[in-house]
């Protein structure tokens, strides 16, 4: 489904990605978890042509977003053909980035219709549906600047979901919100995680990562440095490595 | 007092002043319908990554902003018909001269705007498959305007009131058929006329500008 093979990124001299391999098969849940700098977000800005890698190569769906020429500069899909192949990812940030002009619901219908060429009743069938599948039909109306964390970040996922996406990405989806609504944001993730959804999670939330993901990938310093089924990793034969990180995570 | 206690008189004065109005207003009104999308199209250009682009439009800015109005208009409505051969009538020199410079007073207002629009705005745009075109028509623009109506508004201001150097270069406008008046009769009384004419202008744009704030009032940012 998706496959990332060494690929590299440095930001001016530093190195932030050093060589990194990462494979998804469809339906898997795989929780990305690491400390702080060591290029989580990064990696999964570059799966969705948010960051432009340094050499390596990125299949999505078998086909290249990225390969690495023979000059050992990468080359990249282009215009069209790029947007199309990124539209099989979607994108859940850190804080949001609703559209604060739209109401929910055109948050949720414009790129149906700008994008996919759906028709406005279509597109609002469809964003009527999610919303209610995220707890919120009855904030379709509303303004984000009225909204929780929270419920942003369901109307977040709602929205990201509405293009159809084969693969969800989330970047630290929850660390901006208190527990509590922590709790019903997961909550929602948990139910696209049944439904045999291809995601990705970058993510503190270590209980969360051993009950919810299939797999979890350690990053430390640029390297994915453990790779593994959630109940191995994170499990009670874990590594002395993640036992020093998950015990700094309060886990 | 000759005018401002005797109505009689002071319609008479008024319609004296009107074509002079009318140029003010015609100076006004093209000057926003030029210098706005021009502003827009130089804030674009000025962002633009290529040096050889942003470079000769920050030079461009530098000396609308950096030269007085005033010589820009003696150099428009002079030099152009000297090296371009083009003879331009006083009122098209005034108006090329005014969108010019406004464009870029504009340009710098709405490349604020658009600078603070968080980097969030244009990623959501792109992972969702919009084209940075629709990102820019749907998503960046339509918060750029709330975020610079107050600025644009000051300029717009600024704007009713420098009308009146185009008088510099003989344009009949309203500050000209005042002081013609006021020689005419030996009274200041008509300068007043256009001070309030001025004033009554600026009130409007007030108005106008306070409605646009109040519909743009539905989200906060
Ligand atoms: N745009 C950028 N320019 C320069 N350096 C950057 C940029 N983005 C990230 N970095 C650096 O790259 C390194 C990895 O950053 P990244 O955001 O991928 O880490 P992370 O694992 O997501 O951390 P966190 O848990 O804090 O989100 C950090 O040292 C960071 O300072
Ligand atoms: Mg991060």
């Amino acid at each position: 489904m998706l496959q990332a093979i060494n690929v590299q990124k440095s930001f001016g001299e530093t190195g932030v990605l050093k060589g990194v391999s990462v494979r998804v098969s469809r339906g898997e849940v795989v929780a990305i978890i690491g400390r702080s700098g060591s290029g989580k977000s990064t990696l999964l800005r570059c799966m969705n042509n948010l960051e432009t890698i340094d050499s390596g190569e990125i299949r999505i769906g078998g086909e290249a977003l990225v390969t690495t020429g023979a000059d050992g500069r990468p080359v990249y899909k282009k215009d069209k053909a790029l947007r199309m192949l990124m539209l099989k990812m979607g994108m859940v940030f850190q804080d949001y980035n609703l559209f604060p002009h739209y109401s929910v619901l055109k948050n949720l219908t414009m790129a149906q219709q700008l994008v996919l060429g759906r028709s406005k009743a279509e597109a609002t069938q469809k964003a009527r549906a999610l919303l209610d599948k995220v707890g919120l039909a009855d904030k379709a109306s509303e303004y984000p600047c009225n909204l929780s964390g929270g419920q942003c970040q369901r109307v977040a996922i709602a929205r990201a979901l509405c293009m159809d996406p084969d693969i969800l990405c989330f970047d630290e989806p929850t660390s901006a919100l208190d527990p509590q609504l922590t709790q019903e944001v997961l909550s929602v993730i948990r139910q696209l995680a049944d439904e045999e959804r291809t995601m990705i999670v970058v993510t503190h939330e270590m209980n969360f990562a051993r009950d919810v993901a299939d797999r979890v990938i350690y990053m430390e310093n640029g390297l994915v440095v453990e790779d593994g089924p959630a109940q191995e990793v994170l499990g009670a034969n874990r590594s002395e490595a993640i036992k020093a990180f998950a015990g700094e995570a309060n886990y | 007092m000759r005018y401002f206690n005797n109505p009689e008189a002071l319609m008479k004065l008024i319609s004296s002043m009107q074509d002079g109005m009318l140029n003010t207003l015609t100076i006004f009104f093209l000057t926003l319908v030029f210098s706005i999308p021009l502003g827009m199209v130089v804030a674009l250009l000025r962002m633009s990554k290529q040096k050889i682009i942003s470079a000769p439009v920050s030079l461009y800015i530098l000396i609308m902003r950096g030269t007085p109005l005033m010589l820009q208009l003696f150099a428009v409505y002079f030099a152009i018909p000297m090296f371009l051969g083009l003879n331009l009538d006083r009122m098209s020199a005034t108006i090329l001269a005014f969108a010019l410079n406004y464009a870029a007073y504009f340009a710098e207002i709405f490349r604020g705007g658009m600078m603070s629009i968080p980097v969030g705005q244009h990623e959501a745009s792109q992972v969702l498959g919009l084209t940075r075109v629709q990102a820019f028509f749907y998503v960046v623009l339509p918060q750029v305007i709330k975020r610079v109506l107050l600025p644009v508004s000051n300029e717009v201001i600024t704007l009713v009131k420098d009308t009146s150097l185009a008088n510099i270069i003989a344009v009949s406008e309203l500050f000209r058929a005042a002081k013609n008046e006021a020689s005419r009769t030996a009274s200041i009384e008509p300068l007043f006329v256009a001070g309030l004419f001025y004033l009554l202008m600026n009130g409007v744009v007030t108005v106008v500008f306070s409605y646009l704030t109040r519909r743009f009032d539905y989200y906060k940012d």
